[in-house]
């Protein structure tokens, strides 16, 4: 199975690299863009074939390294 | 006095170090691998600046799991001094051996120069020869130094003395044109809540001889010889296990 991990600024955290990304759109004339968070996605090849051990292999993973939960939490969608 | 400096895969002021200690305090000094099962008799433990495991994840995310950080805890948890500079400061957070976390700087901006900085603290074991809101200048270099700790988490840093250094302008004083980075509340330096684990974003071996332009960051050093000459293996509590 496959899970798909996305990687997030809290959103009391303040994201520079999101702020200006914001400005560049603004600055190509996108002004509906109001505002830009930037995070990491990440695919996992699993060997297993259940939903819900593949989430739970993903969790594990994504607490122990993908995120840093001081700043940081993570959504997962599982798909075959 | 035995420094161990930690070099993970991509380290690369572990020289820098070693120099200071050895060349410049005559101190024993000695590297430590990342794959190391034990700390070879090191009295203080440095973690050097860098991008150790290459940064690639996170400033320091890897670090945590290389085998030499489980004495490393250990000899932390036991009251041993340990120093985390820069990227060693980054994998400190990241092993939760201090509270918070690294962003990126405000500016995006490898920020790489001199900065004033003001002890907060001076009973740590690396700035207990500093005098109270002495001002150091010390050199940075980084891109992600940008301290960050949620409120309540904040509130108990402050409350509980965790700040060590602090950005200033040369005066000692707060502004926001001396933070570098952005860090909250100007925090340049935090330690443990036992003082013994200091993270420091500023390269005190990068300032300890006239070459340098600079000899502030010798007052770290000296803290710490110091240290070891007044209290020492004295002050570790036994390991666990010991007979």
């Amino acid at each position: 199975m496959r899970a798909r991990v996305f990687v997030t600024l809290k959103p009391s955290v303040f994201d520079p690299q999101g702020r200006t990304i914001a400005e560049a759109l603004h600055a190509l004339g996108y002004a509906g863009v109001e505002e830009v968070r930037q995070g990491k996605y990440f695919e996992l090849d699993l060997a297993t074939t259940e939903a819900a051990q593949a989430r739970a292999l993903a969790a594990d993973v994504a607490d122990r390294l993908l995120a840093n939960p001081v700043i940081e939490s993570y959504r997962i969608e599982v798909a075959d | 006095m035995r420094f161990g400096i930690v070099v993970f895969p991509g380290s690369n002021c572990e020289e820098d170090a070693l120099h200071a200690a050895r060349d410049l305090f005559g101190q024993d000094a000695d590297y430590l691998w990342h794959k190391d099962a034990d700390l070879k008799g090191a009295d203080v433990v440095v973690l050097p600046g860098g991008f150790a495991h290459g940064d690639y994840l996170r400033t320091g995310a890897m670090a945590p799991f290389s085998p030499v950080m489980g004495p490393v805890r250990e000899f932390a948890a036991r009251g041993g001094p340990v120093l985390g500079i820069c990227n060693g400061f980054q994998i400190l957070l990241e092993a939760g051996l201090l509270p918070g976390a690294m962003l990126r700087n405000r500016g995006l901006k490898y920020r790489c120069e001199h900065v004033h900085l003001r002890v907060e603290r001076t009973d740590t074991p690396f700035t207990r020869a500093a005098r109270q809101g002495q001002v150091l200048r010390i050199p940075i270099g980084h891109g992600e130094g940008n301290y960050f700790a949620p409120p309540d988490a904040l509130a108990a840093i402050e409350r509980n003395r965790q700040v060590v250094l602090r950005y200033t302008d040369a005066a000692g004083r707060l502004a926001d044109a001396a933070n570098p980075n952005g860090s909250v509340n100007a925090i340049a330096s935090v330690c443990s809540a036992s003082g013994n684990v200091v993270g420091m974003m500023p390269h005190p071996e990068r300032a300890c001889e006239p070459l340098l332009r600079g000899e502030d960051g010798r007052v770290i050093f000296e803290s710490i010889i110091d240290w070891f000459r007044s209290a020492g293996r004295r002050a570790l509590q036994p390991s666990v296990g010991a007979p």
